[in-house]
């Protein structure tokens, strides 16, 4: 008897006609996507994306050369040279990241102790060679200059839980 | 000169005239539809999977199937150094001329058709038949492990469900006593064969599902196991000439499903009021609803297994399409209702 009624089951289609039924009506709700490059999602104070060198906001650089990024850095992304400056304190003559190497953990950010590296809310930074993507100290604190605004913003953001 | 003006105004050659006129006024629009059917299919399915699907390229996207030609076109041709290089050129063109050639006998209003032939049906059964060649010729030429299976798999699948078709066929043509597609057509006047024939409706509606190769029954491209199915090799124009292949045999099988089933271009109801719309309007409506049911069936099922296709199409479609054949011939001879 069981199999009787499996069989007109199946060939009255139900099972089917169900499923378009189903997705019938998916047809017609509204849809989830995200227009990318005309709009754009919700990204957290905590995002991980493009590097960036810090500026204190009288324009004296954040960074001190204590090599504590270049140290942590898992993927030894980064290059460090420092030198005492004219006036005694002691600052990089050179500051290489390699973004192709780079795994953007966040580890050179938690270990700077004067927040001078972040990684800031940009992430639209493809290009069309390797060497755009080795990153210099000049590139990193144009970075930095570009991104203040909201890095700051994130970082106060965000304080509270650091 | 005079020569020239007798010549041109002779009735042969404006006849031939005529014809070629005739068969532009159908290829333009079923090539149109063909570029339009890609975009279509992946908005629909787009939009039963929550997405918005192509909406970029010119207004809601409608430019997408000509950036897609575009692309293709600008690509470079690829002939595998190991393939048989005429077969190879020219199975793509075989495909794709096969879609196009069966649509001379499809009559697409009253009297609207290329070729009235009285033998239409068979020759639209034997001109989808033999889109089975193009296919194995694809999957032979390449000379290649992936192409070839899936040449094998098509051709045996194209070939098992036509026996069903055929099978489905027979008993429309014994419903309207005619092998002529136009008489087919007025043979549904009163009550189109979607309604007292609808088991076949049903049978028929899969089988070109599977004779076109589309899901669920797309074995022969399932991309899991055999990259893009027989023409994994192709590239650039040949690729393009498969694909359109394909698509316009959508078309043809949709517009076969309106002309045995669903009326051809007469319209839903006997009214005078109907008939004000054009029968060609009529018919471009059928087959687009077809081609929705061809695109909503795809975002809904999952692929079939070989085995369970093979089981499907031997087991269940060709003694329930046998014994429909039998009753409906029995009916139709015991209650007198034989087309006279």
């Amino acid at each position: 008897m069981s199999t009787f009624v499996t069989a007109i089951r199946s060939f009255l289609l139900l099972e089917v006609l169900k499923g378009l039924g189903l997705t019938l009506k998916y047809f017609f709700k509204p849809k989830v996507t995200l227009n990318y490059p005309y709009e754009k999602g919700y990204l957290s104070p905590r995002f991980r994306g493009e590097h960036a060198l810090r500026r204190y906001p009288n324009g004296e650089e954040r960074c001190i050369a204590c090599k504590l990024c270049e140290a942590i850095c898992p993927a030894q992304a980064i290059t460090i040279e420092s030198e005492p400056r004219s006036d005694g304190s002691r600052r990089t003559t050179r500051y290489d990241i390699d973004m192709t190497k780079c795994i953007y953990c966040g580890f050179c950010q938690e270990a700077c102790p004067v927040d001078a590296i972040v990684e800031g809310p940009n992430f639209e930074f493809a290009a069309e060679t390797r060497e755009e993507l080795y990153y210099d100290k000049e590139k990193l604190l144009s970075n930095g200059d570009r991104w203040e605004g909201e890095i700051a913003r994130n970082l106060a953001a965000d304080a509270r839980f650091r | 000169m005079e020569m020239i003006v007798n010549f041109l105004t002779s009735p042969a050659v404006i006849a031939l005239a005529w014809i070629v006129i005739k068969i532009f006024a159908v290829i333009v629009p079923l090539l149109i539809a063909v570029a339009y059917l890609t975009l279509a299919e992946r908005r629909v399915i787009g939009l039963m999977q929550l997405r918005k699907g192509p909406n970029i390229v010119g207004p809601f996207g409608l430019f997408q199937p000509f950036a897609d030609a575009l692309k293709l076109l600008s690509k470079e041709t690829i002939l595998p150094s190991g393939a048989s290089k005429t077969v190879f050129v020219i199975a793509p063109m075989l495909t794709f001329v096969l879609s196009l050639v069966a649509w001379a006998v499809i009559p697409f209003g009253e009297g609207m058709v290329i070729a009235d032939v009285n033998i239409g049906i068979l020759y639209l059964f034997a001109i989808s038949s033999l889109g089975v060649y193009g296919v194995i010729m694809a999957g032979w030429a390449s000379n290649s492990k992936y192409p070839f299976l899936g040449a094998m798999r098509s051709a045996a699948q194209m070939i098992s469900y036509e026996v069903s078709l055929g099978l489905v066929i027979i008993t429309v043509i014994m419903a309207a006593g005619a092998l002529n597609l136009t008489d087919i057509v007025m043979a549904q006047k009163e009550m189109w064969f979607c309604i007292p024939l609808f088991p076949m409706f049903v049978i028929f509606f899969i089988s070109t599902l599977a004779e076109t190769n589309r899901a669920p029954f797309d074995l022969p491209e399932g991309e899991s196991e055999l990259v893009a199915g027989y023409f994994v090799e192709y590239s650039s124009m040949s690729f393009a000439l498969f694909f359109l292949g394909e698509y316009a045999n959508m078309i043809l099988m949709s517009g076969m499903t309106a002309t045995l089933f669903l009326g051809g271009w007469l319209p839903p109801f006997d009214w005078p009021v109907l008939y004000l719309i054009p029968g060609v309007v009529w018919f471009i409506l059928k087959i687009a609803l077809v081609l929705f049911m061809f695109i909503w069936i795809r975002a809904t099922t999952p692929r079939y297994r070989y085995d369970q296709l093979m089981r499907l199409g031997w087991k269940v479609f060709l003694p329930f399409t046998l014994i429909f054949v039998v009753l409906t011939g029995g009916i139709l001879l015991g209650f007198g209702l034989l087309p006279q």
